[in-house]
């Protein structure tokens, strides 16, 4: 049994078989035999090669039949690479004189000469790559006993195990199939933690380096509540796991008791409770778990898993369906948030030695008006379905903003002159996510009708931490003091402006925090859906007297540790029935 | 056991270059032979029994190789095999690798 300890990002606890994946999406098995299994696992080389030259020859009898003996010389091709004396000699190398085991010498080899052949200038060589690459699917097929998986077909159901997942790869998921995410790098605000949140599947990451301690098909918890990774359990604590899976599904029955009341504190004030998605199938979920609407919808994973940027219908049909689903309840849409730091558009964004400082969200988008209006238009047009509302991601100064707003103006006249949709009015909001819009809020709330804070990036910006940093992800805290008191001064500001301020961070799925921010005077929150149902719990067992006096205490405290003890020590007070056991 | 080095020139002459089927050719070729055989392009030496060596030559249309054999049938060899890059190892003329 392995323990790993690394940063729990998206609760629960998942049971499965490992599947180990590189970058270039193979798993790899980084894994050495002793010295006694030499023989054995040269053995199981020999066999695997064996059956894949047997698979290679009918491959060449079948399509030599159908398309021609020309076409069938690809697959004899295959079998010449397969059986060539250099590979097969180095290969004997790495599992005799290096320990290697078959799976992890294939690994090896094979990635060396496919990364040579794709470094090519011939572009018919560089093609080679992939016939390299056929042959050692084919090898791995065998020595693992399962079919070689993409992210995108998983085969079965497992635990994806790896270095780092880009957004795209998390967002291509198939949901049914990974039962739990774990990552060596990544932090609690990246954006694998984000998706695997939106998707409810546990995930830890920032583990470390441990990839050449596990092999596809080990045995594997994940706890996404501690943060904790298992590697070959044994019994007594798969038991204990079991079990805390049956405590945490009996209190999940009674929030579903509490399902269609009221997020409403027991002396009656009412918080919304609304919903963070990425995906435009989450809005069943969210009507599912009791959301008072969508608070945030993040429309950059439309832009995930495609190389070609979207088109205005294929916005259109995204935003229309989320916003059906949500049966007249608000859905806030926010424009694009990509940059360097977020995949794909690749043709947008130059890499950038500063991406979190650098071309994004906003600013990308107002230096491609063209891409923002397209936007903008499936948007407007959303609106005409339901109660949709617009937000500026990162605004930063006045002009930004109003740049933002002229473009969304002259987008909404083209569509009344063109006449197929009328725009209905609707309402704009910015998020404040960097300590410059908190300064200059006094200003920006005079030109639009709500604030969001975006705890993520405000936390970001302000304690200058990259969140996706697992060297610095410690500093990353939400309940700095420094960025609470922000918050503070942007709820007083806005309340004072009448204007309604919510929160959309991470930061709120943690019950005690979302007590402290409504005794901070929010009275709206936008978290993942898996969270509403405790969240409800905890403000239906609160009066927002205790909520204030908490906040109260908190922001008089001078540490990030000492806030966050402070608010877990509350919670365990007021709520200890959703404190779950460790 | 003769020690003579037979040697020549070929060149490639298919249009996609010494690709996976010639390659492949080469290697089957090759192997009915007792004698050592390289191909040699510039300064890049590639082992005719071994289809990744002979790849990883990179050898485009156009491009020159020296064959070299070594061993009893090297004669035999060098012959069989320059008559494979003459003939373009008889690959349809403007197939794709």
């Amino acid at each position: 049994m392995l323990e790993l300890q690394g940063i729990a990002v998206s609760p629960g606890v998942a049971f499965g078989r490992a599947l180990v994946f590189d970058r270039e999406g193979y798993r790899i098995t980084r894994c050495l035999v002793k010295p006694g299994e030499y023989e054995s696992e040269w053995n199981r080389l020999i066999e695997a090669v064996r059956v894949a030259k047997t698979k290679l020859e009918s491959n060449q009898l079948s399509t030599a039949a159908t398309l021609g003996d020309h076409l069938g010389g690809i697959f004899s091709a295959q079998q010449q690479i397969l059986l060539d004396p250099h590979l097969q000699s180095e290969l004997e190398n790495l599992i005799r004189k290096k320990s290697y085991s078959a799976e992890y010498a294939v690994s090896e080899v094979f990635t060396r000469y496919a990364a040579a052949f794709r470094k090519s200038p011939s572009s018919f060589l560089a093609e080679r790559a992939n016939d390299v690459r056929d042959v050692e699917r084919l090898l791995l097929e065998h020595l693992t006993g399962q079919p070689m998986a993409t992210l995108t077909q998983l085969p079965h159901e497992a635990i994806v195990v790896s270095h780092d997942l880009t957004p795209g790869e998390t967002a291509a998921f198939d949901r049914s199939k990974v039962l739990g995410i774990c990552t060596e790098a990544g932090g609690p605000g990246g954006h694998t933690a984000i998706v695997a949140r939106g998707m409810e599947i546990p995930a830890v990451v920032g583990v470390g380096n441990f990839l050449h301690n596990i092999r596809s098909g080990d045995e594997v918890i994940i706890d996404g509540h501690l943060g904790r990774i298992i590697v070959s359990p044994d019994a007594s604590t798969r038991d204990r796991y079991l079990e805390r899976r049956l405590f945490r599904q009996s209190i999940a029955t009674q929030l579903e008791e509490i399902r269609d009341l009221p997020a409403s504190t027991s002396d009656g004030v009412r918080i919304e409770l609304m919903a963070n998605v990425e995906f435009p199938h989450e809005a069943a979920a969210c009507i599912a778990r009791g959301a008072d609407g969508v608070g945030l919808y993040r429309t950059e994973f439309l832009y995930l898993g495609h190389s070609n940027e979207p088109s205005e219908e294929e916005h259109y049909q995204a935003y229309a369906r989320v916003v059906r689903d949500m049966q007249n309840r608000p859905v806030v849409i926010r424009t694009l948030d990509l940059g360097a730091d977020k995949m794909g558009m690749t043709h947008l964004t130059e890499p950038e030695n500063n991406p979190f400082l650098g071309l994004r969200s906003i600013r990308l988008s107002l230096r491609n008006p063209a891409l923002f209006r397209i936007q903008a238009r499936a948007i407007l047009r959303a609106a005409c379905l339901g109660d949709v509302r617009v937000m500026f991601p990162m605004i930063t100064t006045l002009d930004e903003l109003r740049s933002a707003r002229f473009l969304l103006r002259s987008v909404a006249e083209d569509l009344a002159s063109e006449g197929d949709y009328i725009p209905c009015a609707v309402q704009v909001g910015m998020m404040v996510e960097v300590p410059a819009a908190v300064l200059m809020l006094d200003r920006f709330i005079e030109e639009i009708d709500f604030v969001s804070i975006g705890t993520n990036d405000l936390t970001q910006y302000t304690l200058a931490v990259d969140r996706s940093n697992e060297s610095v992800a410690d500093l990353y805290q939400a309940c700095d003091p420094a960025v609470l008191r922000l918050i503070q001064r942007t709820q007083q500001i806005a309340s004072e402006n009448h204007k309604s301020t919510s929160v959309c961070g991470e930061m709120s799925n943690n019950p005690a925090y979302a007590l402290l921010l409504a005794g901070m005077g929010i009275r709206t929150l936008s978290i993942a859906p898996a969270a509403i149902p405790i969240l409800k719990k905890a403000i239906r067992s609160v009066t927002i007297g205790q909520c204030e006096a908490m906040a109260w205490r908190a922001l008089r405290l001078s540490t990030a540790r000492e806030v966050d003890a402070f608010l877990m020590n509350q919670l365990a007070g007021l709520v200890p029935e959703i404190v779950l056991q460790a | 056991m003769s020690a003579a080095i037979q040697h020549c020139v070929v060149v490639v002459k298919n249009p996609e270059g010494l690709h996976m089927r010639p390659a492949d050719k080469l290697v089957r070729t090759a192997a009915s032979f007792q004698c050592q055989i390289e191909l040699e392009r510039a300064g890049q030496v590639a082992d005719c029994r071994s289809i990744l060596s002979l790849l990883t030559l990179a050898a485009t249309q156009g491009s020159e190789l020296i064959l070299r054999a070594q061993g009893p049938d090297a004669d035999q060899a060098v012959q069989a095999i320059s008559h494979l890059f003459e003939s373009q190892f008889d690959e349809p003329s403007a197939a794709p690798g």
